[in-house]
């Protein structure tokens, strides 16, 4: 979890900051002329942003899923503790389990499709 | 009876002084044109009016009473942009953000932006993105989110500028019918433009006011010279 946060850090704050960037200065000014408090004005430059967001959390989620390497090295694959679903994928692949290694790629592909279905709907929102 | 008055305003950008002692008062129900060149300071004293600046020196009051902070005017006075900004949202969606923070019910709603969207003749436009629409439609969607919210007074910077001349005269045309119902403050270059459409007029000059006058009498015999080039021509933009 720790190596994945780190891995996906730099992705969500990039692509947010550029979500961000992308608003039009004058959305927060507009929506002080129409009596928005701080917190509304800040609400509705978000709403801008939001598909920006959105992006930021559909790639740092599916980059921090499908990765092996920093689960291998900075967790270890222990049993019951840092093992997750790539690295459970490659040990059986490793161990000549190929049916339960495609049957668990599968269920990882089912996961991503769901979540970044959901993504998609949050975005066209 | 007089809403807004503004005493020895000023307002600097750096160096830059924008406006310099501006004296002056928006009265009830009437319009009233800011004709001036470009970087007369017409933008700049719209948006200490609209709240969105603090001026450096001077004194705001609010029907006679001072007021401690422009964040005090938000709620009364809204602006309309020369350039038409747009939330990435439906044209309901932009119509329905002021009354929305005011947090009034969804049917009063419905019913305000109902009717200033046949106010301003965009009636079954509710449901399309209002960035996907032309220029003249964006201002119509912009003066219709303002006028959603019951403004005191309405401010408009140059609201016609951007447009060609069939939108710019669909825009006066809406002026002109809510012209009595609500203060309204214009800044524009077009005289004939103010002339068809306010009832006081004010000519900037590098950051001050130069003539504040009744429209008849400003066009007639103007007091100034400047106002009296910029009204010949001679001085444009």
């Amino acid at each position: 979890m720790v190596g994945q946060a780190i891995l996906v850090t730099p992705i969500v704050v990039s692509f947010s900051i550029g979500a961000f960037e992308a608003v039009e200065p004058d959305v927060r000014l507009l929506a002080r002329t129409l009596g928005a408090s701080k917190l509304q004005e800040s609400l509705a430059v978000l709403r801008e942003a939001w598909n920006g967001v959105i992006l930021a959390l559909a790639a740092s989620f599916n980059r921090a899923l499908a990765e092996l390497g920093i689960a291998l090295m900075v967790g270890g694959n222990i049993r019951g503790l840092t093992r997750v679903l790539t690295t459970t994928i490659a040990l059986e692949t490793v161990r000549g389990e190929i049916e339960l290694g495609i049957a668990l790629t599968i269920i990882l592909l089912i996961i991503v499709f769901t979540i970044n279905a959901c993504l998609n709907l949050l975005r066209r929102r | 009876m007089e809403i807004l008055e503004l005493r020895n305003v000023s307002k600097s950008y750096g160096e830059i002084r924008a406006i310099r002692n501006v004296s002056l008062k928006v009265r009830e129900r009437e319009t009233l044109a800011i004709l001036g060149p470009n970087g007369a300071g017409k933008t700049t004293l719209l948006k200490i009016m609209a709240g969105l600046l603090q001026p450096d020196s001077g004194i705001i009051l609010y029907r006679g009473k001072p007021i401690d902070g422009v964040d005090q005017l938000r709620r009364r006075v809204t602006m309309v942009f020369q350039m038409s900004v747009m939330f990435n949202t439906s044209v309901y969606g932009n119509v329905a953000y002021g009354l929305r923070v005011r947090g009034l019910p969804r049917r009063e709603i419905d019913d305000k932006v109902r009717d200033v969207l046949r106010l301003v003749g965009l009636e079954g436009f509710e449901d399309r993105k209002a960035k996907e629409l032309s220029g003249g439609e964006q201002q119509k969607v912009a003066l219709a989110r303002a006028l959603a919210i019951q403004p005191e007074i309405l401010l408009l910077d140059e609201p016609t500028s951007n447009l060609d001349s069939p939108s710019a005269a669909s825009i006066e045309q809406i002026l002109s019918q809510i012209k009595h119902r609500t203060s309204i403050v214009l800044t524009t270059h077009n005289i004939f433009q103010a002339r068809r459409l306010a009832e006081r007029i004010i000519f900037m000059s590098s950051g001050v006011i130069v003539e504040d006058s009744p429209a008849e009498e400003f066009f007639r015999q103007p007091k100034s010279v400047e106002a009296a080039k910029f009204i010949s021509g001679e001085t444009f933009f």
